[in-house]
């Protein structure tokens, strides 16, 4: 299959969605656990249960992200220059979070103090929700355009500031990042945990299911209403290589709601955002906890999906230089480039599902008080 | 422009980042084929200890890999933080390798690592071996593609500079995979990962035979890494040597600099032994020179040059007047004109276009620069000689040869328990009693002479050439992991260790 060059840029944009929604919902629910960790279990047997309901997979999960941003590095270079470079702060931040997952996971039990075991609790707590809000966050800027521009070599320029990067709606949108990953975590730990903890978990997650389902409607209607989206006028053929600057882009409230205006069938992205988890939270109090979790990751991707759905075809706009903003049609890679890693996608994604599934399988079953303290020096 | 200052820091960060890396990298690369190593001695033999051995060292694997992880995100993200215009500039040849090896290789040892530790009583044995090889292939690829990436970075090949775009972008895949650099790279590096891990697994046998704890198992670890790290280091010996000789072809200025080449010698160049390299006069003082070596190792020739320094300069600056026709021709360019006059002036010269930008430190519109401020980017090219003169020194003088050489002769003599000075020599860096293993250093020189009959450190010190400076950091690296280790020995509380 050698595709036009278009029809790549479009490829593209649909493999980056689907790893985001990886990341969102398999890294989600080890963050919704983490950040679930220390408030669900009151005994340290209990909290190693809850580590290692998510133990044996976390590095996996955790490598969709890795993945997503090399393929955002491979695919939209210049989206990863600007974001990364623009969003320092948040970034920087996100990264030493992440880095109390690890040494959380691989060295809290190894050492018998109960003081060391429960600084890493807290470790683990914080490398879950710190990531999960600003990952919100980042989106919530994302959604509003970020003060960018370029010169005439095409470096980039950012004129923001961490205190803007914090404004309410970005807020708003990490505590809708933040409401997902504890209820989709709360959902997953309830199918595999024993004992008191489960209701503790289905608690939980109730909980963040309705913060979710009412921060996410409020975050749809300040899309809808308040925050100003960003429309192409006009811009060269999108079947070859552009420049950012070559097109021109207006700003104008309620243009988030563009696409599914033209396409009616969109409608069903945020739709799953927002009746999921009432869905989940029924089918949970029913004891229908496997159907409740996969209900949860539809909730997961339809939250993620509604938000790359309103944007696209932009991934960052600018707000101070409009016509910089950073599209699928011109923050891409060249032609060669895409066809190529097309092909390591095909080949590969379907390969890392397969063996994902059987290591799962493999790891299957139900972690318990008895299951931890029987295997006190081999679990987590 | 960004400050200097910040660049600077950037770069530093950079480098402690990296170095942070990978003082836990290799050692996972190494240590996992000796898990498998280990982990097939069990299904072949059906001997508990070996199962028991690949928990054991399964265990310190796993707190290096999850200090690896931690560590290594920081380096991804960093691209796009600290260097976003690097990103845009080669995002397109260099993310391809990174996402590539997010796909392949990273998923494959990430997800099976969790059922290495956890599925040994869910898998039969032969699918719980499969489950290892796959975490050590996963690592062992990974760093394949990490190194394409880097050896790319070394060695720009099989990618064009693009004026529409204003980016480097690919033009063949297969040159940027199959990149001579890259490859001797790879395995170099790999093998130094090896020598790394073996060199772990011995000091801890030591420290356990020293202690007399565990002896069966002590032994049987020992035994196998020393084997495992004398193949291994007489790889790392060997591919150095390659290393060097691809340097000498497509990197002159590195070799010159770790060479401190500053004049063109006839052919073939001497080699020099010591000296004290000086960027001042642009002279190595006190030299000590080697007739022909260095002509021998770099060109594999009689009668080809080693560049000097001051030539790479002046060449350089040629590289810099052209990047200046190259960068008015793009702004042309970029303008809209379409005169092909212009356009062949560009492609003419638009190889060394990077040479003109660096004219951007000194003088913002670039083709204004002035002879005086042309010559200072030229001497940008050259980096300050003694660092990586003395580094590239301190690595290839190591010696790790002659421990390999050693533990595994006792290995083979099944003399090690009774020998006692193997353990010390090797777990003494981590009670930091220097003058103890110095003492006890002139201690193993003997036995190993008389077996090798022959002075240990000549062929050493001449064999080592070219070995990559990245990697003189091993034993350092070693030694603090070993020091690591030795905190975290009596807290992995893995197994009953066998019957003893």
């Amino acid at each position: 299959m050698i595709f036009d060059y278009e029809t790549l840029k479009l490829i593209w944009w649909v493999f980056m969605e689907i790893l985001v929604i990886g990341f969102a919902v398999t890294g989600g629910f080890d963050m919704g656990v983490g950040a679930l960790l220390p408030f669900l279990g009151r005994t340290d047997e209990e909290r190693r249960v809850v580590i290692n309901a998510v133990g044996p997979t976390w590095e996996g999960n955790q490598t969709w992200l890795i993945t997503a941003a090399g393929a955002c590095f491979a695919a939209w270079p210049l989206v990863y220059a600007t974001a990364f470079s623009g969003f320092y702060t948040v970034i920087v931040l996100t990264l030493f979070a992440l880095f109390l997952r690890p040494v959380g996971f691989d060295y809290r039990s190894k050492v018998e103090d109960p003081r060391w075991r429960s600084a890493w609790d807290w470790g683990l707590a914080v490398g879950g929700a710190v990531p999960a809000f600003t990952f919100g966050v980042t989106f919530g800027n994302l959604l509003q355009g970020a003060p960018f521009h370029f010169d005439e070599v095409l470096r980039v320029t950012y004129t923001g500031s961490f205190g803007a990067l914090l404004n309410p709606f970005a807020l708003l949108c990490g505590v809708v990042s933040l409401a997902m990953v504890v209820m989709h975590g709360g959902f997953y730990l309830q199918t595999r945990i024993e004992g008191p903890l489960v209701l503790r978990a289905e608690k939980a997650s109730q909980v963040a299911a309705l913060v979710l389902v009412v921060a996410f409607a409020l975050g749809g209607l300040w899309v809808a209403l308040g925050i100003e989206g960003y429309r192409i006028i006009s811009m060269p053929d999108p079947g070859g290589a552009i420049a950012p600057l070559a097109k021109t882009v207006e700003r104008a409230p309620g243009a988030w709601l563009d696409n599914y205006s033209r396409f009616e069938w969109l409608w069903l992205a945020p739709a799953f955002g927002l009746m999921g988890p009432l869905v989940a939270n029924a089918l949970a109090r029913r004891g229908l906890l496997n159907l409740a979790f996969w209900t949860s990751a539809a909730a997961v991707s339809g939250v993620v999906a509604t938000a790359g759905l309103s944007m696209f075809p932009f991934i960052l706009p600018s707000s101070s230089q409009p016509n910089a903003s950073l599209t699928v049609w011109d923050a891409v890679s060249s032609h060669a480039t895409l066809q190529i890693m097309f092909w390591v996608v095909v080949v590969f994604l379907p390969l890392v599902l397969a063996y994902t599934r059987w290591v799962y399988r493999v790891l299957g079953g139900k972690v318990s008080v008895e299951t931890v303290m029987e295997n006190k020096h081999q679990m987590y | 422009m960004p400050s200097e200052t910040v660049v600077d820091l950037s770069r530093l960060q950079f480098a402690l980042t990296a170095m942070y890396h990978f003082l836990f990298v290799p050692l996972t690369l190494g240590l996992s084929w000796l898990l498998v190593i280990m982990e097939s001695a069990y299904v072949m033999t059906g001997k508990e200890i070996y199962k028991d051995m690949t928990r054991f060292w399964g265990k310190l694997f796993g707190i290096n890999f999850a200090m690896g992880i931690a560590t290594g995100i920081t380096l991804e993200f960093q691209f796009g933080t600290n260097w976003a215009y690097y990103s845009h500039y080669v995002g397109d040849v260099f993310g391809v390798p990174l996402a590539i090896e997010g796909l392949m290789a990273f998923f494959l040892e990430s997800t099976f690592v969790g059922v290495f530790f956890f599925g040994w009583d869910r898998l039969t044995r032969v699918k719980h071996l499969a489950v290892t090889f796959l975490v050590a292939l996963g690592s062992n690829l990974s760093a394949l593609w990490i190194l394409i990436a880097n050896g790319w970075m070394n060695n720009p090949v099989g990618a064009e500079f693009n004026y529409l775009t204003m980016r480097m972008e690919l033009s063949s895949i297969r040159d940027v995979i199959f990149n001579p650099v890259a490859q001797v790279k790879f395995v170099h590096t790999v093998a130094a990962g090896y020598v790394t891990a073996a060199m772990f697994v011995l000091g801890v046998s030591s420290w356990y035979m020293l202690k007399g704890r565990d002896l069966k198992f002590a032994v049987r670890s020992f035994a196998i890494a020393a084997g495992f790290g004398l193949a291994s280091v007489l790889s790392v010996i060997v591919l150095g040597d390659e290393s060097g000789y691809t340097t000498g072809q497509v990197q002159r200025v590195k070799l010159a600099i770790i060479e401190a080449e500053w004049e063109t010698h006839p052919p073939p160049a001497p080699f020099t032994v010591f000296g004290i390299p000086n960027d001042k006069t642009e002279t190595t003082d006190y030299a000590i020179r080697v007739p022909w070596a260095l002509g021998l190792i770099a060109t594999r020739s009689v009668d080809e040059e080693v560049t000097g320094i001051k030539d790479l300069k002046k060449e350089a600056e040629k590289q810099v007047r052209n990047g200046m026709i190259a960068y008015e021709a793009l702004e042309k360019l970029r303008r809209g004109d379409t005169n092909p006059e212009v356009r062949a002036a560009f492609e003419e010269t638009k190889r060394d276009l990077g040479y003109g930008l660096l004219l951007k430190r000194y003088t913002p519109r670039v083709v204004d620069a002035t002879p005086e401020q042309i010559r200072s980017a030229a001497a940008d090219t050259i980096p300050k000689v003694a660092p990586v003169y003395w580094a590239f020194r301190v690595m290839v003088g190591l010696g790790m040869l002659l421990v390999f050489a050693a533990a595994f002769y006792f290995v083979a003599l099944r003399k090690l328990v009774p020998q006692r000075w193997p353990a010390p020599a090797l777990y003494d860096p981590i009670a930091v009693d220097r003058r103890r293993v110095r003492l006890v250093r002139r201690r193993i020189r003997p036995p190993a002479l008389d077996h090798r009959g022959g002075a240990p450190d000549f062929p050493l010190r001449f064999q080592h050439r070219g070995r990559r400076c990245m990697v003189q950091l091993d034993r350092l690296r070693a030694l603090l992991q070993r020091t690591a280790c030795g905190r975290v020995v009596p807290h992995v509380q893995v197994l009953p260790l066998g019957a003893e």
